[in-house]
């Protein structure tokens, strides 16, 4: 063990349970999240091998991915997403998973509800069937996503045999400029080092920009990490992020939370630990971000035009880049703010937490949707969904014309009913421009909650370091 | 899980990059809960036209390539989603072997929980098979994870390197769960060590 450690490397090494002979290291799992859509063969899996779940206290389970959200109590019409959904409180029931299910106050994203019950905790190994599992990162757990078999695996013994990732040390130099949020050093860092430019790699997020972020910003920080193929992204635990667990229904308390606090203190990397590979970022050469491809590394600032092919990078990114006007009908050349959209998304894993609604509603208040532009908005959760309403936002968006729905994954990857029509072209606060991905035929931009709000308003994208704010 | 160590058969080249999950398997076909009949959906909307006909253009469409069982494509083959689906459609479909210069992380273990083998090649090579497998027809390589070898039956040959721990697995057709189910006394030990701080 060398002298100087990673905070990965801390965490990494204090859930190694065993290193078997010729295979990797059997890695020991503190948290186990679920949900409908890739647990189902998993516990078929469990039943057929005549095997129970070692630890369903902890694990946690929801429904988000293809509940609709349109209000609780409205029949869900598709019946196969039915069937899913009651497979899950059927398998919960059976082997004792503990659920949040669609009439719970606590339901919501998986992602979202994690952290705000307090079961997200730093220091922690968090793994889900969601690769967006690397959001928990944000308070120095070490959270990663899998597939269904590893699934199984763990409901079977709370343990994955793991190959030790590699690290990348990732600093933000600098405060962010004005009108630049954490989603926006997401685009920019893939935008930078490419879809794949983090692949096997476990990021660390550092400098005064991430420092700076609150909870939520860092959340949708490392929720992006695996759009540039990170294994996992993590944010050192420091006093934002105690603050932000303690008195969580599940975080620890009185003595207990001292002790917590006094190890998640020894978390963050030793000074001069070293990393793999290092990249820095200026933050004041960030930019409000827009993507204008099929993948989230095809980024813009929203002040620039879509790129010529002549001036991108690869010759991979040269052959993909012609395919990509095509299907989202873009002429290299034209000016971002020049895109009209037809559709906003508001919400998703990345970015419907109380403070991205907060900054969509400052952005929207006292404006109105464009008439030809469809909004809406869907917090990560029904206790956003309540927290908000408390604060009057919902009325800050309905009044605005922005639809105001119940809390699940929605649009992000158009699971439940909420999805493009071919051709749409969508200003969305999620994390994916996949073709297809939000229906099929759909042309997803990926960009901040308030420029999402903006674009709503505006009918195209629009720059929010100009906008009017009332 | 059937034993992998040699395998012979037809190539069928999609040579693009960044070929993501959301394309192997799209959305709407996750909603099922069995791992079995997914082939049909595999590259959904690239398969097919809105109208639900197959698009003769379409590599795994064109009679050249049916009943191809080993995929070579463009680096970062599987980004994105998680979806263990895009193995299951994939194997369903009846491939065996998936050769590119890199591979998402999740889906490369997705393929061995499946017997898939993922053979990461450079990307000269990658572009060598892509390239024959377009110009000759009933083009064939033999894929020897024990040799760790690809080859045609005229001049094309590569080694590859691979994991020992996943090459034993693969080649043994071992159940991953059983594995580590043997160290059970480890793991209770672990535990114990281990209480949860406050919950």
């Amino acid at each position: 063990m060398p002298e100087k450690r990673t905070l990965f490397e801390k965490v990494w090494d204090e859930h190694v349970v065993c290193v078997p002979e010729r295979n990797p290291s059997l890695l020991y799992t503190d948290l186990h999240l679920v949900h409908e859509v890739t647990s189902p063969q998993a516990f078929d899996g469990l039943r057929m091998a005549g095997r129970g779940v070692r630890r369903a206290d902890r694990t946690v389970a929801t429904v988000d991915h293809n509940i609709p959200t349109e209000p609780r109590g409205t029949p869900i019409l598709d019946p196969i997403a039915a069937k899913q959904i009651e497979a899950l409180q059927k398998n919960c029931k059976e082997f004792g998973v503990p659920l949040f299910d669609m009439d719970s106050p606590d339901q919501g994203i998986v992602h979202v509800i994690g952290p705000e019950l307090g079961v997200t905790q730093p220091g922690k190994t968090i793994v889900c069937g969601d690769s967006h599992t690397s959001t928990h990162g944000a308070f120095g757990a070490l959270a990663f996503g899998i597939g269904t078999s590893e699934v199984e695996h763990v409901l079977a013994t709370q343990c994955l045999p793991q190959r030790k990732p590699k690290t990348m040390l990732i600093q933000v130099n600098g405060p962010l400029p004005k009108g630049v949020t954490a989603k926006d050093i997401a685009l920019g860092i893939i935008g930078k080092i490419g879809t794949d430019g983090a692949t096997g790699h476990v990021i660390e997020y550092a400098g005064e920009a991430v420092r700076g972020l609150s909870m939520e910003g860092r959340m949708t920080l490392c929720n992006m990490s695996i759009e540039s193929g990170a294994r996992a992204g993590m944010v050192a635990p420091d006093e934002t992020t105690f603050a932000y667990v303690k008195g969580r229904r599940f975080a620890p308390k009185g003595a207990a939370w001292e002790k917590a606090v006094a190890h998640w203190r020894t978390l963050p990397s030793d000074p001069g630990a070293k990393y793999d590979k290092v990249i820095e970022i200026d933050a004041a050469t960030l930019a409000p971000f827009v993507t204008w491809g099929t993948n989230p590394g095809m980024v813009v600032p929203v002040n620039g035009r879509v790129p010529e092919l002549a001036e991108l990078k690869t010759d991979a990114d040269r052959a993909g880049a012609q395919r990509m006007l095509e299907y989202m009908g873009l002429n290299a050349g034209t000016p971002i703010e020049q895109i009209p959209v037809d559709r906003v998304f508001i919400g998703s894993c990345t970015n419907s937490r109380l403070e991205d609604l907060r900054e969509a509603a400052r952005v929207a208040k006292g404006h109105h949707v464009n008439a030809k532009v469809r909004a809406m908005v869907v917090p990560g959760s029904q206790s956003i969904k309540h927290a908000a309403e408390q604060e009057g936002l919902h009325k800050i968006f309905q009044q605005a014309g922005f639809e105001w729905r119940e809390s699940g994954c929605s649009m992000c990857l158009g699971m439940n009913p909420d999805i493009l029509q071919p051709g749409e072209r969508c200003a969305s606060t999620s994390n994916r421009n996949f073709e297809g991905r939000q229906g099929r035929g759909g042309r997803t931009h990926l960009v901040s909650p308030m420029m999402a709000a903006a674009a709503a308003i505006a009918g195209h994208f629009t720059d929010i370091r100009t906008w009017q704010f009332n | 899980m059937n034993p992998f160590r040699v395998h012979k058969g037809r190539v069928a080249p999609l040579y693009r990059a960044n070929v993501d999950t959301d394309q192997i398997i799209p959305k709407q076909f996750l909603k099922r809960i069995e791992k079995t009949g997914f082939g049909e959906f595999v590259f959904f909307d690239w398969r097919r036209r809105p109208d639900g006909s197959l698009d003769p253009e379409f590599t795994l469409n064109q009679p050249r390539y049916k009943g191809a069982s080993i995929l070579v494509t463009d680096k970062n083959f599987g980004c994105g989603s998680s979806r263990e689906h895009a193995v299951w459609a994939l194997a369903d479909f009846g491939f065996r072997v998936v050769i590119a210069p890199t591979f998402a992380d999740i889906f490369a273990n997705n393929c061995v929980q499946n017997g898939v083998l993922t053979v990461a090649l450079n990307e000269a090579e990658t572009a060598e098979i892509a390239h024959r497998a377009q110009a000759i027809p009933d083009y064939e390589l033999t894929v020897d994870l024990e040799q760790k070898k690809v080859s045609d039956s005229q001049v094309f040959t590569a080694n590859f390197s691979i994991d020992d721990s996943i090459r034993h697995r693969l080649l043994n057709g071992l159940d991953d769960i059983g594995l580590t189910m043997q160290y059970e006394k480890e793991i209770a030990a672990y535990e114990a060590a281990h209480p949860a701080i406050g919950n």
